[in-house]
């Protein structure tokens, strides 16, 4: 069965939003869809990179996210520029820098396309490994820095003040989120892994009254935007990836729906 | 280690400054158990700086702090929650620490407001959310409270009502609190050491003390020390030096 190659990418793509829906969550309550974005972008230079060395593309793209990331924090600290042009300047930067190194490996053919946005139909046994056990890994150790970290999403003073440790907390977090751009960038590609992140999420917001259920939500958004995209694809042979982005479009706006619903039973 | 096991936290001329800027210099003050130490000052003079001190959400300060707990009740003077976020009282309650229903239960109906248990944050007034953030604080049975003007925009009867409920709390956990707040009245009749800062500490002592310091009358007027004589004159007991309270 696993040698489909459509089971394989609707395995791919569950494990994928299963991930995605808490972790996206934390991109939209902690306003971090540019940094999610800028990940991404220098994911490219980790593609780039596996490719040169020969080394795996999940290990590699996570190395350099995170690294991404690291320079960030440093940035942050040494000069006064605001936030979204750090990352404006990190996140092209290092788009620029992976493209120019392409153009040094002439030898090797690249799938731009396939890279931007995502190959979900070309994942083989060994990235459905990587998806799967490193996705339960993030879900593990995001539910062990639950507490500190939703606490200081809240008021980072409070969660200091009564010992929480937040700071520990988000460098954690950071390192998580360049884990899943890592696993998750074969499926939707580079350009489009944000949008899987903070799509599903949103839509949540729309219908859920707590967190536990805006993430519960978030979850059901991601598996149905990946089931319903997989097989219009199949059916109108699109793109799998943006589709599955277009899906979880058709979703949130189905949730707006709901919300002027509630509103109405209100007044 | 302090020689004194009541102490629960200790400044030694805490200062913190940010941009060249000293918000808060050479405070040096502590808080034990049992104790109402309250903090007062005109805006803009460091209290909330020195809350922050105390609780170790400034690390890099001038001078140090020494810490003899870490079960910590914290009500912050500003907070806002992000719409993003979908968060009722309930939810809020087990913020940093999970407890149980019944503490829940019993710290919002001490501070009037279990009727809004799974109301959305969003939906509360400022008072009511000013009484939610105070039952949250005392919910998880702290040894230390540090309250930031606890009462802002509670209505007058609810503000004397918290203000014993402080003390009781003081009283009955045997917790130490650390008070930020503006209403000299109200605060001066419940607070064990008061300390009036203006960016250093311009005096501290038993409110009495304070309300008689000239430099208070220089910082508040005369009419902030007459607020005093006139709560001395309202006391209707007094306590013996056995302990035993005597009415007048």
């Amino acid at each position: 069965m696993l040698d489909d190659f459509f089971i394989r990418a609707l395995i791919a793509g569950i494990g994928v939003a299963i991930v995605t829906g808490p972790l996206g969550c934390f991109v939209v309550w902690r306003r971090l869809s540019y940094f999610g974005d800028t990940l991404a972008h220098s994911a490219l230079l980790g593609v780039t990179l596996a490719y040169s060395m020969e080394f795996n593309i999940a290990f590699s793209v996570f190395i350099i996210s995170s690294l991404i990331a690291l320079t960030l924090i440093q940035l942050q600290k040494r000069t006064n520029l605001p936030g979204d042009a750090l990352l404006g300047l990190l996140a092209h930067s290092s788009l620029a820098i992976g493209l120019v190194v392409i153009g040094f490996l002439s030898f090797i053919r690249f799938d731009i396309m396939g890279l931007l946005f995502g190959d979900i139909l070309a994942v083989t046994i060994d990235d459905l490994l990587i998806i799967w056990i490193g996705g339960a890994l993030i879900l593990l150790v995001l539910k062990l820095i639950w507490k500190p970290l939703f606490a200081s999403t809240v008021n980072y003073e409070l969660a200091e003040a009564e010992g929480l440790n937040p700071d520990r907390a988000k460098a954690i977090f950071t390192i998580l989120m360049a884990a899943i751009i890592a696993i998750s960038i074969k499926m939707v590609g580079l350009l489009l892994i944000t949008g899987m992140l903070i799509i599903p999420a949103a839509m949540a917001r729309n219908i859920s009254s707590s967190p536990q259920k805006m993430v519960m939500y978030s979850i059901i958004g991601g598996l149905l935007s990946v089931i319903l995209g997989l097989f219009s694809s199949l059916e109108f042979n699109t793109a799998s990836g943006p589709s599955i982005i277009a899906a979880s479009l058709l979703l949130f706006i189905l949730s707006l729906l709901n919300i002027k619903q509630s509103i109405k039973l209100k007044n | 280690m302090s020689s004194n096991q009541n102490i629960l936290v200790k400044l030694n001329g805490a200062g913190f400054s940010l941009n060249n800027k000293w918000l808060v210099k050479g405070v040096s003050l502590q808080v034990e158990k049992g104790k109402i130490v309250t903090l007062i000052g005109p805006n803009g003079s460091g209290k909330s700086t020195t809350a922050k001190i105390a609780l170790g959400i400034y690390k890099k300060i001038d001078g140090s702090v020494e810490k003899y707990t870490s079960k910590v009740g914290y009500v912050p003077q500003k907070i806002s929650i992000d719409w993003t976020l979908p968060l009722r009282v309930n939810d809020f309650m087990v913020l940093t620490e999970s407890i149980n229903n019944e503490l829940i239960d019993e710290a919002l109906s001490l501070t009037g407001v279990i009727h809004l248990k799974d109301k959305n944050l969003g939906d509360l007034s400022g008072g009511e959310f000013q009484r939610v953030l105070l039952a949250r604080a005392i919910s998880k049975k702290p040894e230390l409270l540090v309250l930031d003007e606890p009462v802002q925009g509670v209505d007058f009867t609810g503000e004397i009502a918290l203000y014993e409920l402080i003390k009781k709390i003081s009283d009955e956990l045997n917790c130490g609190i650390l008070l930020i707040s503006h209403d000299l009245h109200t605060v001066m009749s419940a607070t064990d050491h008061v300390v009036c800062l203006n960016g250093h500490v311009c005096c501290s002592g038993s409110p009495m003390d304070v309300a008689k310091n000239n430099e208070y009358k220089a910082l508040f007027g005369e009419q902030a020390s007459q607020i005093l004589s006139r709560y001395e004159h309202r006391h209707d007991h007094v306590h013996t030096s056995e302990g035993e309270i005597k009415k007048n």
